[in-house]
């Protein structure tokens, strides 16, 4: 019987997984925009599988905002990278060092 | 169900800012990038439209079924953020025309942050919570990269939508914690059940919504990117993001930490202790050695956050009320400082940041160093300058709280911080020019200076009594409910 323990490990394990993505990745900036989605997912899950376990709607409503407003994140995410990648030729991890910190 | 004319009613100011933004974006769109003046001169008129829509006798009315609310202390907050988005606004035409990116969305996009700002601190709900924050931080991505020409504000950009995201992400996933654990999203809600032992998911929430949230200020550890942002973006970017966005996000932690989890206050104040005492260290240590002066008040923005949650910890409505004043003097500080840094450009008009220029101000443009000299001051908390009131009545409420050790280290890291704000002042003051710098070009910059530096100096004092007690009366509001 799959219960609500599995569902919230898995979306765990998501989170872990895409938080782990932007620092361990040192190659790409557009790894770092998948891992964002993918922490997005993991929440989405959480919200889902808590509003079908309390019998409670708002938990699918936050969802569907967080889809809404990732959808959002992701297109000006993306612009950004188009314009740094104008100016840079690059969009590697490592060549993001024009300012120290 | 609340009928929607009541509710549209009570959010007022936002409605007006939304239609508004939207208005300006037509008018942009058909008219093209020379109405960049007309179009930040119209901003202006509707964030003064929007703060006559906040005029009203009701001390506190929820909106929207208990997503939304507008009190006293959103009225204090929103009053702050939208005249500094104002400020931005109009400080930034010059700016923006001589770097070749004069264009009309500048206005736009800083009225959406201001309009999420204002959602930020009348949010009563995790989701609108959520909106908000979100709402702000997409227009504030955008505005980091707005030079976009330049690879140090594209990089700043980059890097500021990176980190955000993950901190989005981060105080998302604790929403959902307590969301399952708690079983609602209202504050009212949790502030109720709340209460006593907590069970190791909501825990797990607490924390993780307040590291989101401590992103947003710049709180210590989750400040790395307000050096790289404020030195990459536009100057008047800066001056906005240093002012209107962090006294939202503080209004929105005071709210959250009080009213959700006001049963919880001996768990989260231990975050915000620690996060208080590491902000004021590494603000003041972190700002000795930098040589740009926009990463100089960088490291200042952090330092004063770490001051304002002194206030928080204390949790009292003393402390409350000090860090909304706190916030509201932080902001013209603050603002105040990064009009010193546009005024200051090579006769050829570039842009200068590099501290070793200051030397010699005084004697080149003796009002500007005069200027410059009340900021410093008054951002070091040297009493008569205003800056030292607020830095009193946050420690006052410490003490009175019996956090003695807060208030210690907060009174050592300002005099660790007072080494580099007085070092500005000795370069400007007592160093012998190098180079020329070109002459102030802007009436409307130099009026707004001006009227920073009054604010600032002694003659601010007048302002003290009426804000600390309208920023009395908002505290009380949300401390006893």
């Amino acid at each position: 019987m799959i219960g609500i323990t599995h569902y919230l490990t898995v979306a765990a394990i998501l989170f872990v997984i895409g938080v782990l993505g932007i620092f361990l990745n040192r190659k790409n900036v557009i790894i770092i925009l998948m891992s964002i989605e993918l922490i997005l997912l993991a929440v989405n899950i959480n919200f889902v599988a808590f509003s079908a376990y309390l019998g409670d709607l708002v938990g699918q409503v936050f969802a569907m905002f967080v889809l809404t407003v990732a959808a959002g994140e992701a297109a000006i995410g993306l612009a950004i990278l188009v314009i740094y990648f104008r100016n840079r030729g690059t969009i590697a991890v490592d060549d993001i060092n024009m300012m120290k910190g | 169900m609340q009928p929607l004319v009541q509710s549209l009613g009570i959010a007022a100011p936002e409605i007006v800012l939304a239609l508004g933004a939207m208005a300006l974006l037509m008018i942009g769109t058909f008219r093209g990038d020379r109405s960049l003046p007309l179009l930040s001169w119209l901003a202006v008129g509707i964030y003064a439209v929007a703060g006559l829509f906040m005029i009203d006798d009701m001390p506190r009315a929820f909106a929207f079924d208990g997503l939304y609310v507008a009190d006293l202390f959103s009225d204090y907050l929103k009053v702050v953020v939208y005249g500094a988005a104002a400020v931005c606004t109009v400080i930034a035409i010059p700016y923006l025309r001589r770097a070749h990116s004069d264009k009309f969305e500048y206005p736009v996009l800083l009225m959406l942050g201001a309009l999420g700002m204002g959602m930020m601190v009348s949010a009563n709900d995790l989701l609108s919570l959520y909106v908000g924050l979100e709402l702000q931080s997409l227009a504030a991505y955008v505005l980091a990269a707005f030079h976009r020409s330049e690879t140090k504000s594209s990089e700043a950009g980059l890097k500021y939508f990176v980190l955000g995201a993950l901190a989005s992400g981060i105080l998302l996933y604790g929403i959902s914690l307590i969301y399952g654990f708690v079983g609602s999203t209202n504050f009212v809600a949790l502030g109720a059940q709340l209460e006593g032992q907590a069970s190791i998911g909501v825990v797990f929430g607490l924390v993780f919504i307040f590291s989101g949230l401590a992103f947003k200020i710049s709180a210590v550890p989750f400040h790395m990117w307000t050096p790289d942002v404020y030195e990459g973006a536009p100057t008047p970017v800066a001056a906005f993001f240093a002012s209107a966005p962090k006294v939202a996000a503080m209004g929105l932690l005071v709210r959250v930490a009080i009213e959700g989890f006001g049963g919880l206050a001996d768990e989260w104040r231990q975050i915000i202790a620690f996060a208080a005492v590491a902000s004021m260290i590494l603000g003041a240590v972190g700002a000795i050695g930098q040589t740009s002066i926009k990463r100089l008040l960088a490291y200042s923005s952090i330092n004063n956050i770490g001051f304002a949650l002194i206030g928080l910890a204390a949790g009292t409505e003393a402390g409350i009320a000090g860090v909304l004043f706190y916030m509201g003097i932080y902001a013209a500080m603050t603002i105040g400082s990064f009009l010193v840094v546009l005024a200051l450009r090579d006769p050829d008009g570039t842009p200068v940041d590099d501290m070793a220029r200051l030397a010699g101000l005084s004697k080149t443009r003796p009002g500007l160093a005069a200027a410059l000299a009340v900021f410093m001051f008054s951002l070091a908390g040297i009493p008569p300058m205003l800056g030292f009131w607020p830095k009193f009545s946050v420690f006052n409420a410490a003490i009175a709280s019996e956090m003695y050790v807060l208030a210690v280290i907060g009174v050592v890291t300002s005099v660790v911080g007072a080494y580099y704000y007085l070092r500005v002042v000795k370069l400007a003051y007592f160093d012998e020019p190098v180079g020329t710098l070109a002459p102030g070009d802007s009436r409307v910059n130099g009026v707004v200076l001006t009227a920073a530096a009054v604010f600032c100096s002694p003659l601010g004092m007048l302002a003290i009594a009426p804000l600390v007690a309208w920023a009395t009366a908002a505290a009380r509001i949300i401390v006893s409910g």
